[in-house]
């Protein structure tokens, strides 16, 4: 076809992207409410989340049509006859008086979706430790330019180009605009400290479909939020039914498991990784806990216990405890435990998951607050 | 043969038939920018994204096949159609005959040819050049700022007084005082009767803006509103520009439709140059075209203007002949010829009837009386098609009363879409905007934006 150059110039096409880019800016605004549907994390492969939008509308003034409308028509048929009735449903209907409502099914890049949603947050309690680095953005001198702010002005290169452009020009004015060189500044990335993070998911019986998926979720966004932020960071992955085990990235957000729960083979399994590898006095550490809050009763001391040294030894805990549905009214043990040890001082959080947007709220709090004190 | 050759000889039978046109521009254009020229009204035009979101449902509709756009013509000086490369050799001889026919109605008729000249006859080129001029100002002004005026003026678009001219005078300066103040010998008289008192020295009037409620609500933004700028007032005059282009092409559809219809048919008929083949595929066309129904059911909830205007023609000319034609051409919109031309046998002939839809989908028949029939024809096509909202008066502090005149549409309005319209105002106005109206139940409302309430976002996810 000779014509296909035409699509490049298509009016219409710039106009509906144009459109697509302010259902994007609302959804933004808007952002937990938009994505609290969808599953982020199978949707639609690692690259992007698939959600359902309507359109939006130009509206115009118009009348009311609460009563209904009138209208002309054509063909047989008496005063009084039923044309068009709402309790049959026929497609076949001459009418065509709605053109169906169009659903937009628009997809978001998971790092989009990321930079929106992490835009102020950022490592709570994070300290300088260690040699190997986490990247902290600094501005940095780099190059000349033209414009630039007033104070930035370099005196002395804007000598030597005047001084150049008057060797060349004849009757040449003493300075131009021309010769204004000033000094840039560019971001680069400064190593400040080292972190890991421990992923924690409590996998035992008592956690369903609904609770793993609120819980995975959560990781999920911590996750690939932390990384973009922090692109040197080390992450373990920990699961825990009666024992514990350690997975890697991949089946860790598939892993399942059985049995009773002894949250207390997780934290001690995570101690272990971390007097193996991690150095306090070299990292910094965080751990992110999932479970639906039920613990057996003879493990409480010893959970205790471990999450009192842990709590010690890294910067930061948080616990989030899934309850989708409706919220619990009796606090469970986990949750009972940790908000102890918040009250006592130590550096540790929780938050409740009833359903999605939740998930972001959590975020935010364990976040947002932390990095503020 | 090929087209020119066809379209050379159409030209020739349709002088010899007393056809009498501005000439004609045809262009084959691919299907997309057909598809353009129908959702955007003009070939080149102002970005916004409210025609995106109309060209997806178009292209929606086109891929369903739903519906299929032949043509499309501008009448000016020369007129401008554009047809669809990918029809049949038949469907554009057709198609060249029907754009004939709308040449002939638009130099014929009344309404077209006082839109011409107050317009001009070149309004694709300016609309063209304006639309490169908003380019310019998005470049200049960023398209936060540009978008925001084109929602205002976009929304506003058939807000306009057709019966006052495209470029028209400020008010007056003073309202004009009746010409003998004191000095009618009758009010003389009057006032030295016993017991009449000195009448007071008159208290100048307060001058108002507007002077009387006024209809055209894109004029009066672009004229009085407080801080607007001059490239803000520019786009305000384009759409209204743009807005009286197209009122003709409203007022008179069904018969433009008709006309064209009529012709194309009486053309093809008596050009014996056609191979038999050809006339008869064009025929077939023809038929699809002016049919009454959309789909195999004997039923339609809509009036097709092509198949609705072709035959008030034929009866016309059947009845009183061509000349008498001519000249309800030429004199009436589709109101005066719905009204005097539909006639009560000619609706029973087509089996028209006007109905009413609830809410919930029910839909019955309400009357087969021609005048009820009349007027649900005619009741969309009233004021423009939209409910008539009045700028009522400016306060000393600027800020906008609006008034719908809901006794003369006898609804009220939708008041979720008048409240987002209210937004888009008030960003261009600046200052409070009101508007007074009822809801659908009579009760009287009152919106009220402030600039505030506007900066937020223009659209929510729904």
């Amino acid at each position: 076809m000779r014509n296909d150059w035409y699509d490049l110039f298509s009016r219409g096409a710039r106009d509906w992207l144009r459109h697509n880019d302010k259902v994007r800016d609302a959804v933004r605004q808007h952002l937990p409410e938009a994505l609290a549907g969808p599953d982020l994390m199978t949707g639609s492969g690692p690259k992007g989340v698939q959600v359902p939008l309507k359109l939006l509308e130009h509206a115009r003034f118009r009348l009311s049509s609460e009563h209904g409308t009138t209208g002309a028509g054509q063909g047989p048929g008496q005063p009084g006859d039923l044309l068009h009735s709402p309790y049959f449903d026929d497609d076949e209907n001459g009418a065509g008086n709605d053109a169906g409502d169009i659903t937009l099914l628009m997809e978001f890049a998971i790092d989009e979706i990321m930079d929106w949603l992490w835009e102020d947050l950022q490592l709570p309690e994070l300290e300088p430790r260690g040699k190997t680095a986490l990247d902290d953005a600094d501005l940095v001198r780099a190059g000349w330019d033209k414009r630039g702010a007033r104070s930035r002005l370099d005196r002395r290169r804007t000598v030597k180009e005047a001084v150049k452009r008057r060797a060349i020009q004849p009757q040449a004015p003493p300075f131009t605009n021309d010769d204004l060189r000033f000094r840039q500044l560019v971001p680069a990335p400064r190593p400040v400290s080292s972190a890991v993070l421990f992923f924690m998911l409590d996998v035992s019986s008592s956690m369903a479909t609904a609770e793993r998926r609120l819980a995975k979720t959560f990781f999920f966004l911590a996750l690939h939020g932390l990384r973009r932020k922090y692109q040197r960071i080390e992450t373990r992955f920990l699961a825990h039914a009666a024992q514990a085990w350690e997975f890697n990235e991949g089946d860790f957000f598939q892993a399942c498991g059985m049995g009773g729960t002894m949250a207390s083979t997780g934290f001690r399994l995570a101690q272990e990784v971390l007097q193996q590898r991690y150095d306090p006095a070299n990292w910094n550490s965080y751990l992110f806990y999932a479970s639906d809050g039920d613990n057996f009763a003879e493990d409480r001391a010893a959970t205790e216990v471990l999450l009192a040294t842990l709590s010690r030894q890294m910067n930061y805990l948080a616990y989030v405890e899934t309850l989708p549905g409706m919220p619990r009214l009796v606090e469970t043990e986990m949750g009972r435990l940790w908000k102890e040890h918040a009250q006592r001082g130590l550096p540790m959080s929780s938050a409740v998951l009833v359903e999605g947007d939740d998930v972001f709220n959590a975020i935010r709090h364990f976040l947002v607050q932390q990095a503020g004190t | 043969m090929n087209l020119d050759d066809y379209t050379a000889r159409l030209h020739a039978l349709a002088a010899e038939l007393g056809l009498d046109y501005y000439p004609v521009d045809f262009e084959l254009v691919p299907q997309n920018f057909m598809l353009e020229i129908a959702v955007y009204g003009m070939p080149v035009r102002m970005h916004h994204w409210s025609f995106g979101l109309r060209y997806i449902h178009q292209l929606l509709h086109q891929k369903m096949g739903h519906s299929r756009i032949f043509e499309v013509m501008f009448a000016g000086d020369p007129c401008h159609a554009y047809m669809m490369e990918r029809n049949s050799l038949a469907e554009n001889a057709l198609v060249t005959a029907h754009v004939i026919g709308h040449a002939d109605f638009a130099k014929r008729n009344a309404l077209f040819s006082r839109f011409m000249g107050m317009a001009g006859g070149h309004i694709l080129e300016q609309s063209a050049a304006r639309a490169h001029q908003l380019e310019e100002a998005l470049l200049r002004h960023g398209q936060q700022a540009v978008e925001s005026v084109l929602d205002a003026a976009l929304a506003l678009e058939p807000h306009i007084d057709v019966h006052q001219p495209l470029y028209r005078l400020p008010y007056p300066d003073r309202p004009s005082k009746s010409a003998l103040p004191d000095g009618d010998p009758f009010q003389q008289r009057y006032k030295t009767l016993p017991g009449e008192c000195p009448s007071l020295p008159s208290v100048p009037q307060r001058h108002r803006i507007p002077p009387y409620p006024e209809q055209d609500l894109l004029w009066f933004i672009a004229r009085h509103a407080p801080e607007l700028q001059d490239w803000e007032r520019d786009i305000f005059l384009a759409v209204r520009e743009e807005s009286y282009y197209f009122f003709p092409v409203h007022a008179c559809q069904i018969m433009n439709e008709g006309w064209a219809s009529y012709w194309h048919a009486r053309l093809l008929r008596e050009a014996d140059f056609l191979p038999p083949e050809l006339y008869l595929q064009a025929l077939r066309t023809h038929s699809d075209v002016v049919r009454p129904y959309g789909n195999e059911r004997q039923l339609a909830l809509a009036i097709n203007p092509y198949h609705l205007g072709f035959a008030i023609w034929e009866d016309i000319i059947e009845r009183d002949g061509l000349e008498a034609a001519r000249r309800i051409c030429a004199e009436e919109d589709d109101f005066g010829f719905i009204r005097n031309h539909l006639t009560a046998r000619l609706a029973e002939q087509l089996e028209l009837f006007s109905f009413q839809a609830r809410a919930d989908g029910e839909t019955r028949v309400t009357s087969r009386d021609i005048h009820d029939v009349h007027e649900a024809i005619l009741g969309p096509k009233y004021n423009y098609g939209v409910p008539c909202i009045l700028a009522e008066c400016m306060n000393d502090d600027f800020s906008l009363v609006l008034r719908h005149d809901h006794a003369r549409d006898g609804r009220g309005l939708d008041l979720a879409p008048a409240a987002q319209v209210l937004e888009y105002v008030v960003r261009v106005w600046r200052r409070p905007v009101m508007l007074h109206t009822v809801d659908f139940r009579g009760t009287p409302r009152t919106l009220q934006t402030t600039q505030s309430d506007a900066v937020r976002t223009s659209a929510r996810p729904a």
